[in-house]
């Protein structure tokens, strides 16, 4: 039968914790730091996101490495949360993509039950307290690292907020990246950023970015040109968020290796 | 000590029964009718926050009519319920049915518990997209937790009945959304006709939402006071 009990909570995660928490994981069993060689757990490494004049572009290469094997070459580290937000995340797969659905979930949830989206900033403040959940796992060295970005609709800006492993929130005004491939990617984005940028551009900055941290970060994946697997692109602006096509991102990389291959 | 008076089962039952039946005849009605691209609930709703119907999970919507608090328990409660099973499972597995049976058991268990009056409300959980036999389901609940399911439409509130006898004689398969919403906005005003207080139907006193198959994974959409003028306005 129901129980109408805790009704009125708009917080999903604690309603698990509460209820469900076997459904949840447990990382108190871990002991010690982890060296990547003895565990089978895969690794995400490189995502980013830009602002430019319409909004952000996040983007996020797809591979994910088993200490120092490839682990899959085909995973997703952006996910789109609401009409007006996405998330990408770096660090321990599992945990990883876990948040990224148990963030969306609880964004919609609180939706529902509201009558009214959570606010921007409220999203990204009840992402620091769902990092700081995984303070456990992150002891024993196992990182969990979201990066998100949303549209601003009171003030009609794209916005990216970053995260620490204690979940300290801090935000970004212009790009940034993270993952092992993250300090590449942003000397990249450091050089080739201007404020205004127009879709185009930004489009190009950050296929350079993701090539450039793929091309010093072993762990990050390039373009696969053989099997077709290219980084995502997620575009979020006033109309909501939206999915670079696979073949236009397959074209940028293109440009870009005959550019290369010239100079 | 003195004996307590003897009441048959039969006589309680008969006297929660009275007590809803006396609540749900003054309710407000809520129309729901299977339109081309899924199912269009309608009802008249003067009220800009407090809403009559309201979207579940993806597919899923449920529509009500009756005391708005118990309702709004009920709608937080389902959609807690459909999140937690979506989450452990896949989303797809969660089904009208499957909330219909938990909204039954609940409603049955408050009807048939002494100590507590039954829930005054009728409850019309509708889907779409579920089973591939069948475009959309409709189960309509009743205070006591008994459910049956309808096919092409349905109502609950003071006057369903006589909602469903003008259906039945108006209603066409495949309308469009906007047919779809003129025929129920005419059958809100037949039922009024020969009332004292009978009214028009305008933009700010009707409530319009619809579970539509071709949005995106979330299907329910509330039609905004400027989209019922546009297609109210278009009509006459």
């Amino acid at each position: 039968m129901l129980k109408l009990r805790d009704f009125e909570s708009t917080d999903f995660f604690e309603i698990l914790k509460d209820r469900h928490p076997d459904k949840l994981g447990d990382w108190s069993q871990l002991n010690g730091t982890y060296d990547s060689n003895n565990y089978n757990f895969l690794e995400g490494t490189t995502v980013l996101a830009i602002v430019y004049k319409d909004g952000v572009i996040m983007a996020g290469d797809r591979q994910a490495t088993e200490g120092y094997q490839v682990g899959e070459r085909r995973i997703q580290k952006v996910y789109k949360i609401d009409r007006h937000s996405a998330i990408a995340v770096a660090g321990v797969a599992g945990p990883c993509i876990e948040i990224a659905k148990l963030f969306q979930v609880q964004i919609e949830f609180y939706e529902k039950i509201e009558g009214v989206p959570l606010s921007l900033d409220g999203q990204a403040n009840y992402l620091s307290s769902l990092v700081r959940s995984n303070l456990s796992l992150a002891m024993q060295g196992l990182i969990v690292l979201p990066l998100f970005s949303g549209y601003d609709l009171k003030n009609n800006v794209g916005r990216i907020f970053k995260y620490d492993a204690l979940g300290g929130r801090y935000e970004e005004d212009t790009y940034y990246a993270i993952g092992s491939g993250g300090k590449d990617a942003r000397s990249t984005l450091k050089k080739l950023y201007q404020t205004d940028l127009d879709k185009e551009t930004a489009l190009k900055i950050a296929v350079e970015a993701l090539w450039d941290a793929a091309d010093e970060d072993i762990a990050t994946g390039g373009p696969d040109l053989i099997r077709k697997i290219f980084p995502t692109f997620t575009i979020i602006t006033k109309e909501g968020v939206s999915e670079v096509p696979e073949d236009t991102i397959g074209e940028l990389f293109q440009d870009l290796i005959s550019r290369l291959v010239q100079s | 000590m003195s004996t307590p008076y003897y009441v048959s089962p039969d006589q309680i039952w008969e006297d929660k029964k009275d007590f809803v039946n006396r609540g749900i005849e003054q309710a407000k009605e809520v129309i729901v009718l299977e339109y081309k691209n899924g199912l269009l609930m309608v009802a008249e709703n003067p009220r800009k926050t407090i809403f009559k119907m309201s979207e579940i999970y993806d597919r899923i919507a449920l529509a009500s009519t009756g005391r708005v608090s118990e309702y709004e328990a009920l709608r937080v409660a389902g959609i807690r319920e459909a999140e937690i099973k979506g989450y452990t499972y896949y989303r797809e597995d969660v089904t009208g049915k499957w909330l219909t049976n938990l909204y039954s058991q609940h409603m049955s268990a408050i009807a048939q518990a002494w100590d507590t009056k039954p829930l005054e409300i009728e409850l019309l959980v509708c889907e779409i997209d579920g089973l591939s036999s069948v475009r959309s389901q409709i189960y309509k609940i009743t205070f006591d937790g008994t459910y049956e399911e309808k096919e092409r439409f349905a109502a609950i509130g003071g006057k369903a009945d006589s909602i469903i006898e003008f259906l039945e004689n108006t209603y066409q398969e495949e309308l469009d959304i906007k047919d779809a919403i003129q025929l129920a906005a005419k059958t809100l005003e037949s039922i009024e006709a020969d009332a004292p207080d009978s009214y028009e139907i305008n933009p700010n006193t009707i409530e319009i939402a619809c579970l539509d198959a071709t949005l995106d994974r979330r299907k329910f959409h509330r039609f905004t006071i400027q989209e019922i003028d546009e297609i109210l306005g278009n009509a006459s």
